[in-house]
């Protein structure tokens, strides 16, 4: 605890860490200092001017931003004066210095309403202006096809050059010219070439960065904002949607509430277009005799898939249930359900990206082992096991970015290739697929070192490779975490709520190559893209958004709704368990759990009320470490999770990551136009060569 | 032989960092040596590191580059100490208009500048030292390389300098043409190859300046200066001066004089002698209107306020400061309000962009001075000028803000009526207002 002291600010004495930056503290004690240019968690910039400060004893304002408190030279209080006449005065003037070339577009700016210049000219301003001399005027520039550069409007702060450079460890923004037009310049010459993570359009406390599917669309006092989880990685960003009749205007990081604090990549910013892609299903269809579909009713479908569910039941026949990685943990659990208890069937399973029951079954007996996503920034160290974390996981990388830069952690990187993580690590080691094992090995000394560590494994360390390293963890001596990377906004979800093909089960590949298969049922997955139906005659039912290679091969394709328009939870890739609130609502569609609910009905089976808090309840009392606090999941919060160690040891089937990158995101990135304009060659997002 | 001299020296001057300005050849290491080169150098390698600063710290030497701290204090910051590297950097960025004295320092006698160096570097226990030139000398630069190539191919830089095993590696480096440059840590910034602006401070660079390390950064001529002092002791090169103002310097005379030129002088030397005699008094006859007495960033003097010793204290009582010796010497004939236009000008063009005041704060008052100077002033412009700059003034990342606030400052105090006339002239006519 660092060494407290006295100060005094506009009359009344706190007590504040010795060095802590004034206005900090003073935000602590509730004291507001202004600020354009300072940005907690980002390198000082005292550009702004705006946080001067009277300091009794010093003739000049001080720099509220960068001035730490500490006691006199003779021991008496630091005397702080923060709304005094001398600040307010200094406050109007840079403000009107701001003014002057600022184009006050404000009635079509896209920050309207948002502004930090329009509020802080509305609290501290003067409302006439003494300028009458022509304002510094250049054009607009679109730097990529999601972000624009108003530089008039531009305030110098530097926040997305620093967002960019220190937050994302991309810096493809920098300063351009001198004097009064300096401009923000990007890594390109006319364009950008980056994440595309709109982290630069998010930290503008202007409107000189907008959104390329934004702009000019909206006023931001016209749309409700629904927080909510991403659906594309397993991170599990929360995402503000902004709502204006039933259409999402936006997705961006309001309120930064979430476990992803100021983070959001492209995905989590622009991936929400697929909701209103035309080729969304929006009602039911049936294989015709031409090998066509025919558009039918609810009802009719309905009433189709339940009649084959019980004629194949009755008849002792053979299911195959694959699930999704994308639904919620409600859906996850009514569906395994439906297939134990309602169809008499062990044939479950779904896409698994990452081995989590080897290492679920390898951590049996410890407690603490499974690291969470706020680990990952405040760990020691961080090693890094076979995968490309800026890629795949975006906001893993900006936790260990983030955590290298407030905390100087050590960071490690044991990959096939370079990674964004090598500009921090201490050490780097590039491994042959299937040689991560050895790589690690190499890093022991170093390791054992280390006061603390949390491993971030991919899909390649699987099986006897997994188990091998756990086991070198708990031969470092050192408190030891572990990340088990898998893909999808649910995954951890779809294997916690036992969509598993265990005790005997078939898995996904058996399922589809038994000749014998009656039906496959499949919720939200697209097995078929990479392989064949061995069983000729299967009824394929398939719940999907669209019509993909396995939709394309069903005999009844049922219209789902996307995790935008359902409520529900998701657990993320370290067991956090978050809320999706409904955003929207697509005409025709129903969502995973209304439509296996309302089979169920059809059928007479009585599998429990199909809402998502009931279900949600029940997942509560009957699945272990699911007994999560409802009012903290209720107020947006994420609810950490325990898996139950060695549930299985061992399960029949393969396991893989798709290796998306950064701007693919499985079906739901292929239907996304703002993820297919922005994507480029990934390679080229990496330091050393064009950085 | 004599070698001919951008301006005639005269016999009012002190002559210890000019002395060898004249000599066919000054700019060659055998001239230097024939007079007086590298004892300095040799008598330092003799000494403790402490006896060299204590040395410096005698000699009352500020900087002079502009703000004119105490040489031998700042050189006492350092800590030499230190596992990380030293380095000595050099501020040759010169630009503060007025000011023209650094490139002849170089141009004349750029060895005297390397013994300075050195000197420097065995008291930091520094091994590696760049000149940081400004982009515009370019055949400065040239000359300067020329002379570190000679002092290489002759053992006076790189390994074992004249067998005394000390090593020292010594390299230009070229600016590009910003003023704010000369700000030094803004120097360091360019010099690392970053964008040219300021850095916070704290850190100081004597803790942490180039790369991250302790640096000794002083002017050219304050370098040039330590040769001397310590071949002749501290305590003699301060008493050709005042007390707290040690020893002499270059004052670049420019303006409405009969003599301009840089002119070597104690201080403490009066202003208005410079002025009637170094100068040769007023161009053509005609009145003294006011100074600049050390380049165009400090407030501007009254032709009734120039009856002064140019010494750093006396000048500051005046109101004004001796900053880099760039004085420009104005008759009665100058129009202040253009003046006002030329220096603002100068400032918005040169402001870096870092923080808002200075960035925003000198191109608004360029353009009312510019429409004011075209004829559309008006009567409230005048109060505006002069809050603007004070707007501006203390309020600035750095002191390029306060260099533009403080010649407008003064020139609106003790000039206003000037501005008035051009209002009264101007008549009602129509007036474009225009940036």
């Amino acid at each position: 605890m660092a060494e407290l002291v006295k100060v005094k600010i506009n009359g009344q004495e706190f007590e504040a860490e010795k060095g802590k930056l004034l206005i900090e503290a003073a935000r602590e004690n509730g004291i507001e200092i202004p600020a354009f240019c300072y940005k907690e968690g980002y390198s000082l910039q005292a550009a702004c001017r705006m946080c001067l400060v009277e300091v009794e004893g010093t003739p000049k304002l001080q720099v509220g931003c960068t001035l730490p408190v500490d006691v006199n030279r003779d021991g008496t209080p630091m005397v702080v004066h923060t709304e005094s006449d001398t600040v307010k005065a200094a406050r109007k003037s840079t403000l009107e210095l701001l003014l002057t070339n600022h184009p006050l577009d404000c009635p079509v700016c896209d920050k309207g309403g948002e502004c930090e210049l329009q509020d802080m000219v509305f609290r501290y301003g003067a409302g006439e202006s003494r300028y009458t001399e022509r304002k510094v005027h250049t054009p607009e520039k679109q730097w990529s096809p999601v972000v624009f550069f108003d530089a008039p409007r531009c305030i110098l702060c530097y926040r997305c050059v620093r967002a960019c450079n220190e937050g994302m460890g991309v810096g493809a923004l920098g300063i351009g010219n001198r004097g009064v037009v300096a401009e923000i310049i990007p890594n390109k010459h006319d364009h950008l070439e980056c994440d595309e993570c709109g982290a630069c359009i998010d930290i503008c406390p202007v409107g000189a960065l907008t959104s390329g599917i934004y702009r000019y669309q909206t006023r931001p006092w016209e749309m409700n904002h629904v927080g909510t989880i991403c659906t594309h990685c397993s991170d599990g960003c929360k995402t503000t949607l902004g709502v204006r009749d039933g259409e999402i205007m936006r997705g961006n990081n309001r309120d930064s509430s979430g476990i992803n604090g100021e983070f959001l990549c492209v995905k989590g910013r622009y991936g929400f277009d697929f909701v209103n892609h035309p080729d969304r299903l929006q009602t039911p269809l049936l294989r015709n005799a031409a090998g066509g579909f025919d558009e039918i009713s609810w009802a009719q479908a309905l009433d189709l898939v339940s009649k084959k569910f019980t004629e194949v039941k009755s008849k002792n026949g053979k299911f195959g249930v694959i699930g999704s990685n994308h639904t919620t943990n409600e859906e996850n659990y009514f569906l395994q359900k439906f297939a134990r208890q309602g169809l008499g069937t062990k044939n479950i399973d779904h896409h698994r990206t990452g081995d989590l029951a080897t290492l679920f079954d390898a951590l049996s007996g410890k407690t603490d082992a499974l690291a969470s996503m706020q680990d990952v920034y405040t760990a020691k160290a961080v090693l890094v096991v076979g995968s490309d974390l800026a890629q795949q996981h975006p906001l893993l990388s900006f936790q260990a970015r983030a955590n290298y830069r407030h905390h100087a952690a050590h960071i490690y990187a044991v990959t096939t290739g370079e990674v964004r993580e090598d500009k921090q690590a201490v050490a780097s080691v590039r491994v042959q697929k299937g040689g991560e094992l050895a790589g690690v090995e190499s890093l022991r000394d170093k390791l054992k070192a280390e006061a603390n560590l949390v491993i971030v494994f991919g899909d390649t360390v699987q099986g006897d490779a997994l188990r091998k390293l756990v086991a070198f963890g708990d031969s470092l001596g050192i408190p030891v975490k572990y990340v088990g990377l898998v893909d999808y906004s649910n995954s951890r979800g779809a294997y916690d709520m036992d969509l598993l093909p265990r005790d005997g089960g078939l898995s996904r590949e058996q399922m589809l190559a038994a000749a014998d298969l009656d039906v496959l049922w499949v919720v939200g997955a697209n097995p078929l893209k990479s392989a064949a139906l061995a069983s000729k005659n299967a009824c394929v039912v398939v719940q999907d958004m669209f019509l993909t290679e396995t939709a394309k091969a069903a005999t009844l394709v049922l219209p789902a709704a996307s995790a935008y328009e359902k409520n529900g939870t998701v657990t993320n890739v370290t067991g956090e368990v978050q809320k999706l609130k409904q955003a929207i609502k697509v005409m025709g569609t129903k969502t995973d759990l209304e439509i296996m609910g309302s089979i169920a009905k059809e059928m007479g089976l009585n599998l429990g009320i199909w809402l998502p808090e009931k279900m949600l309840e029940e997942i509560r009392s009957t699945v272990h470490g699911y007994n999560v606090a409802l009012p903290v999941l209720s107020s947006g919060a994420a609810v950490a999770t325990q898996p139950l160690n060695g549930k299985v040891a061992a399960l029949p089937g393969t396991i893989g990551s798709a290796g998306d990158t950064l701007f693919t995101s499985g079906t739901l990135g292929r239907y996304s136009k703002t993820l297919n304009s922005v994507m480029e060659a990934p390679g080229s997002l990496y330091g050393g060569k064009d950085h | 032989m004599a070698k001919k001299l951008y301006n005639e020296p005269s016999p009012l001057e002190t002559k210890v960092i000019s002395k060898r300005w004249g000599l066919e050849g000054s700019e060659t290491l055998d001239v230097y040596l024939a007079n007086d080169g590298f004892k300095a150098f040799l008598k330092a390698r003799e000494m403790t590191p402490e006896a060299i600063i204590e040395e410096v710290k005698t000699s009352a030497l500020r900087g002079r580059g502009g703000a004119g701290f105490p040489t031998g204090l700042k050189w006492s910051f350092v800590p030499r100490t230190s596992p990380k590297p030293k380095y000595i950097v050099v501020n040759g960025d010169e630009s503060e208009p007025g000011t023209c004295k650094d490139r002849l320092l170089i141009e004349y006698d750029p060895h005297n500048l390397i013994e300075g160096i050195l000197i420097a570097g065995l008291a930091m226990d520094a091994h590696k030292g760049y000149i940081y030139i400004r982009g515009e000398y370019r055949f400065v630069i040239e000359k300067m390389n020329k002379a570190i190539a000679e002092a290489y191919a002759r053992g006076y830089l790189g390994k074992n300098i004249a067998g005394t095993g000390f090593d020292f590696d010594l390299y230009t480096h070229s600016g590009a043409g910003a003023y704010e440059c000369g700000e030094e840590t803004a120097l360091l910034d360019s010099l690392e190859g970053k964008r040219g602006v300021p850095r916070m401070k704290p850190p100081f660079p004597a803790v942490a300046g180039a790369w991250a390390s302790p640096t000794l950064l002083n002017n050219v001529e304050t370098f040039a200066s330590v040769p001397a002092i310590i071949r002749d002791g501290g305590a003699a090169y301060a008493a050709l001066g005042t007390p707290k103002n040690g020893g002499t310097r270059l004052l670049c005379l420019s303006g409405h004089v009969n003599k301009p030129g840089v002119y070597e002088i104690p201080l403490g030397f009066p202003m208005m002698k410079a002025i009637n005699e170094l100068g040769g008094g007023m161009r053509n006859g005609k009145k003294l209107k006011a100074v600049v007495p050390g380049g165009s960033s400090c407030p501007i003097l009254l032709a009734s306020e120039c009856d002064i010793a140019m010494d750093y204290d006396t000048v500051a009582k005046a109101g004004s400061m001796l900053g880099s010796g760039g004085m420009v010497v104005l008759d009665e004939d100058t129009d202040m309000v253009a003046v006002a236009l030329r220096i603002m000008r100068f400032y918005a063009h040169e402001s870096c962009g870092w923080c808002i005041p200075c960035r925003e704060g000198t191109t608004w008052l360029r353009k009312i001075l510019q429409r004011f100077n075209d004829g559309g002033g008006r009567h409230e412009d005048i109060a505006l000028i002069g809050d603007v700059a004070k707007n501006m003034f203390g309020r600035t990342f750095c002191a390029l803000g306060d260099a533009a606030a403080m010649p407008t400052m003064s020139i609106i105090q003790k000039f206003s009526h000037e501005f008035e006339e051009r209002l009264a002239k101007q008549g009602s006519g129509l007036v474009s207002i225009n940036g």
